[in-house]
């Protein structure tokens, strides 16, 4: 599903964000990405939505190469990943139904359809009753679970997430990661990118560890990781 | 259809419905977009009477100076074939010859009508309407000339005709002075096309500060919706669908502004009704001021219109392309 090849990363100034990072995840599979904040975690996810450029190497989603994506098609690439952020990105001053209505309304799906299938998608992180509330009033776990709701309503076959359960304790983090799981078991792939390793710890899920922009493990050659504390 | 993803629907093309509802689903997505733009206008009053304003007043400017130029073309057309050659007779000139040169000029193919004035006619009806009276009683001799009108034939009433008539008629050897009365008229047509001119100038001016306000004031805006384009930049929005409520937004900016450029026409015109009305009397005409037909009108909106979308497109393809996701 994603497939990175000789990936390295140099923003302008010269900091090296990725060095030749390779590694592959299956279609329908969980992943975490996991590393030290300014490991290159948020660089690697950029790479998969094109918010980034890699300035070596090829990413492919699905077996098409990114780099002959240009810059018009980048809108209808972020139409196939569910995307989920630490800060939310919700809109502050739109209802949580409108939020959630977004990737439909930018894909010209009609009012009827829009309306059954963002309730289901609320249905899905169990916000049904929240529809008319404005994101302000609702807790830090629930806005996230608003921000999931949005990433899935138009099911993409990829959720890629960049520190989903940041700000929350523990057992809302479950929660979200449980959340995640559900959609993983519909056929989603997800890739989670988390320095939580608590939550990983908690989980038999495939773990790629990041350390200085290079891949010291991929999850595959050893299941527990090689320990990067 | 999917780029990465062959066979995932995606979108309305491919939601399973007809082509029909999808064009109705296309136009009431434009349609509600169009409303929200005038929305966000009503909710901010302040800024959005004061951009309409400028653009209204701005269009106003160049259209009543329009006006102007076209309703003096108007009046001064009734005028140009009025055209009547003053011949100045030398005062040496015998009634006897005087009269043999309008026997020679009523043979002329090129004039219509000959009227001779003997000077002595000529000082009674100056006398007459001068109101100086009797004082013209003391002079000793008489200080005017005969004066020989001729009217050309329409054909030669033209300006550039009738100059080449005139020009023929000064080498008669009892001719003193000749005059065209169309001379006033050709200067008149001359400053009228530097009063053109200079229309076209300061519309052109102003249409380009026009075009730079809106392109601000929608930069403004897109830097206060930045947030919310990143986040629709995030979840798949094209550049295109991004720029659409700006556009919208420059479309009311600019008919708003143009409907607002309407009616100060309408009102300069009417102010200024009763001072072209005492003109007019002046020249003893009876003269109406045309205001905006109904074609003008519509290019003075569609004008106005075309200005608040440039400004706000070039404002789009600028300042949206900036705001990338980070």
């Amino acid at each position: 599903m994603i497939k990175f090849e000789q990936v390295s990363k140099t923003y302008p100034g010269g900091q090296r964000a990725l060095s030749k990072v390779n590694f592959h995840i299956e279609p329908g599979e969980m992943a975490f990405l996991t590393g030290h904040s300014g490991a290159g975690k948020s660089t690697l996810l950029k790479l998969i939505s094109i918010m980034e450029r890699p300035t070596v190497g090829r990413v492919l989603i699905n077996g098409h190469d990114l780099n002959s994506i240009s810059r018009r098609q980048i809108a209808y690439i972020r139409r196939d990943i569910g995307m989920i952020f630490q800060s939310h990105q919700l809109l502050m001053d739109k209802t949580v139904f409108d939020n959630v209505a977004l990737p439909l309304v930018i894909e010209g799906y009609t009012h009827k359809e829009t309306t059954k299938r963002v309730h289901a998608a609320l249905e899905m992180v169990g916000l049904r009753d929240k529809a008319r509330n404005l994101p302000i009033m609702l807790s830090g776990g629930e806005q996230q679970r608003v921000g999931i709701a949005r990433a899935v309503v138009n099911k993409p076959p990829l959720l890629l997430a960049d520190e989903p359960t940041g700000n929350l304790d523990p057992k809302l983090s479950m929660e979200i990661v449980r959340l995640f799981e559900d959609f993983n078991q519909a056929g989603v792939s997800v890739f989670i990118a988390t320095h939580d390793l608590g939550l990983i710890a908690r989980m038999k899920y495939r773990t790629l560890t990041l350390k200085n922009g290079q891949m010291i493990t991929d999850g595959l050659t050893d299941a527990n990781g090689e320990g990067w504390s | 259809m999917s780029l990465l993803f062959k066979g995932r629907p995606q979108g309305a093309s491919d939601a399973r419905i007809g082509t029909v509802q999808t064009i109705m689903a296309f136009f009431i997505s434009h349609l509600r977009q169009a409303l929200g733009s005038l929305g966000e206008l009503w909710r901010q009053p302040a800024a959005s009477i004061m951009t309409v304003g400028v653009l209204g007043l701005s269009i106003t400017l160049p259209s009543t100076l329009y006006i102007m130029v076209k309703n003096t073309e108007k009046i001064s057309a009734g005028w140009e074939q009025a055209s009547e050659i003053s011949l100045f007779l030398k005062e040496s000139t015998s009634e006897a010859s005087a009269q043999q040169l309008l026997t020679r000029l009523n043979t002329w193919p090129e004039i219509d009508t000959v009227t001779f004035i003997p000077a002595d006619d000529a000082l009674k009806e100056f006398q007459h309407l001068s109101g100086l009276g009797d004082a013209i009683a003391y002079l000793e001799s008489n200080p005017l000339p005969d004066v020989v009108l001729v009217a050309p034939v329409e054909k030669h009433a033209t300006p550039q005709a009738a100059q080449m008539l005139l020009d023929k008629l000064k080498q008669q050897r009892e001719v003193d002075i000749g005059k065209l009365d169309i001379e006033w008229l050709e200067r008149l047509y001359a400053v009228l096309d530097i009063i053109r001119d200079l229309v076209t100038l300061i519309g052109g001016l102003l249409f380009i500060a026009v075009v730079l306000i809106i392109g601000n004031t929608i930069r403004l805006n897109i830097l206060n919706k930045r947030d919310e384009i990143m986040v629709m930049k995030l979840v798949g929005a094209t550049d295109a669908f991004i720029h659409r409520p700006f556009l919208y937004t420059g479309f009311w900016y600019g008919l708003l502004g143009g409907l607002i450029a309407w009616v100060a026409v309408i009102l300069i015109l009417w102010w200024m009704d009763s001072s072209i009305q005492a003109f007019a009397a002046l020249y003893q005409k009876d003269f109406a001021i045309t205001g905006l037909s109904g074609s003008a009108l519509f290019t003075m909106l569609g004008l106005s219109v075309l200005l608040g979308l440039v400004g706000s497109l070039i404002s789009v393809q600028r300042h949206v392309r900036e705001i990338e996701p980070k």
